[in-house]
């Protein structure tokens, strides 16, 4: 068993316009880790934003030193900035998260502890299970997603609640070999990880978590969100 | 096999079992009371399905967590 010393985790924050928000989650995951002792790494992967957000990362990186955070500007379409920022990671697991304050980051430490208690390849935040949900979602957004999950649910029966969550940690090979397998974007891409870890026979742990609406800036879940998402589960339905 | 194939398979042979003894020859046929609730068995079967799903989605949707505390909290480490 490696000693904890020898650990490290690497945090993907793939950011578009979050210029407030990034100060935040930064000094909210820097502290978890310190606290909980655990070696770290932030990767921030730009979508070229144009209010800031890259003054901000290079601001960062002065105040925590550069083998702590690591920006990149990658001009992405959804899903891949993942697959660019790995490439830079040093860490031996990956998590996974948004940058604009939804996730709850207290749940880091959380991550570590069930990942160690299962020795699983993969924990997945979950908003369905335990004491996991959401704050600020009215109820025709909690009725969407709901009824997307069902339909998730009795369509892929994927053996894990919540498929849409983005909120992951993974060793880091695990996620680069799903990385080469998965072709989906957005939504879809997350639900295809899950879909195609079970399949390779990757043990996946559950930790609950609280999704809270976006502190500063805006959410989106049109309809156009609803018909990709739907195009999407049908294609992995008749795919995997 | 993807999971449509699963679902393409497990359709045929329900299928096939239901219209074997549903709509079998006057020869074969099972007794009057069987065949009369056999066949609008797929029908219940379908609008069984759908109420449960209204009724597991209303649940879930009722009992989806408002983390009001998470969000609490979050303010306050901000």
């Amino acid at each position: 068993m490696a000693a904890r010393g020898a650990e490290r985790v690497s945090v993907l924050l793939p950011t578009y316009n979050e210029r407030d928000n990034l100060p935040l989650v930064v000094w909210l995951l820097a502290r978890t880790f310190t606290d909980s002792g655990i070696d770290f790494e932030i990767i921030i992967i730009d979508d070229g934003s144009p209010d800031g957000t890259q003054e901000v990362a290079r601001q960062l990186e002065k105040i925590y030193g550069s083998d702590k955070i690591v920006r990149k500007l990658f001009l992405f379409p959804s899903g891949t900035a993942y697959i660019h920022g790995m490439k830079y990671a040093t860490g031996n697991f990956i998590v996974i998260m948004d940058a604009d304050l939804s996730h709850h980051v207290r749940l880091d430490f959380m991550y570590c502890g069930k990942q160690k208690e299962g020795n699983f390849d993969i924990v997945s935040g979950t908003r369905y299970k335990g004491n996991g949900g959401v704050y600020g979602w009215d109820l025709k957004r909690k009725l969407i997603s709901r009824g997307a999950n069902f339909l998730t649910q009795v369509l892929l029966r994927p053996g894990a609640s919540d498929l849409t969550g983005s909120f992951r940690l993974y060793r880091k090979e695990v996620l680069q070999k799903l990385m080469e397998k998965c072709v989906s974007k957005g939504y879809v891409f997350q639900m295809e990880m899950i879909v195609r870890a079970r399949q390779l026979g990757y043990t996946i742990g559950e930790v609950p978590i609280s999704f809270v609406d976006r502190v500063y800036g805006e959410s989106k879940l049109g309809g156009n969100e609803i018909v990709s998402f739907l195009k999407g589960l049908l294609t992995l339905f008749a795919t995997t | 096999m993807t999971k449509l194939g699963q679902w393409l398979c497990g359709l045929a042979l329900l299928g096939s079992a239901w219209a074997a003894l549903a709509l079998a020859p006057p020869g074969l046929q099972p007794p009057a009371p069987l065949r009369q609730a056999l066949l609008p068995l797929p029908v219940y079967l379908l609008v069984a399905f759908g109420c449960y799903s209204l009724a597991t989605v209303g649940y879930r949707l009722a009992t989806f967590n408002d983390c009001e505390e998470a969000a609490a909290e979050l303010q306050g480490h901000i």
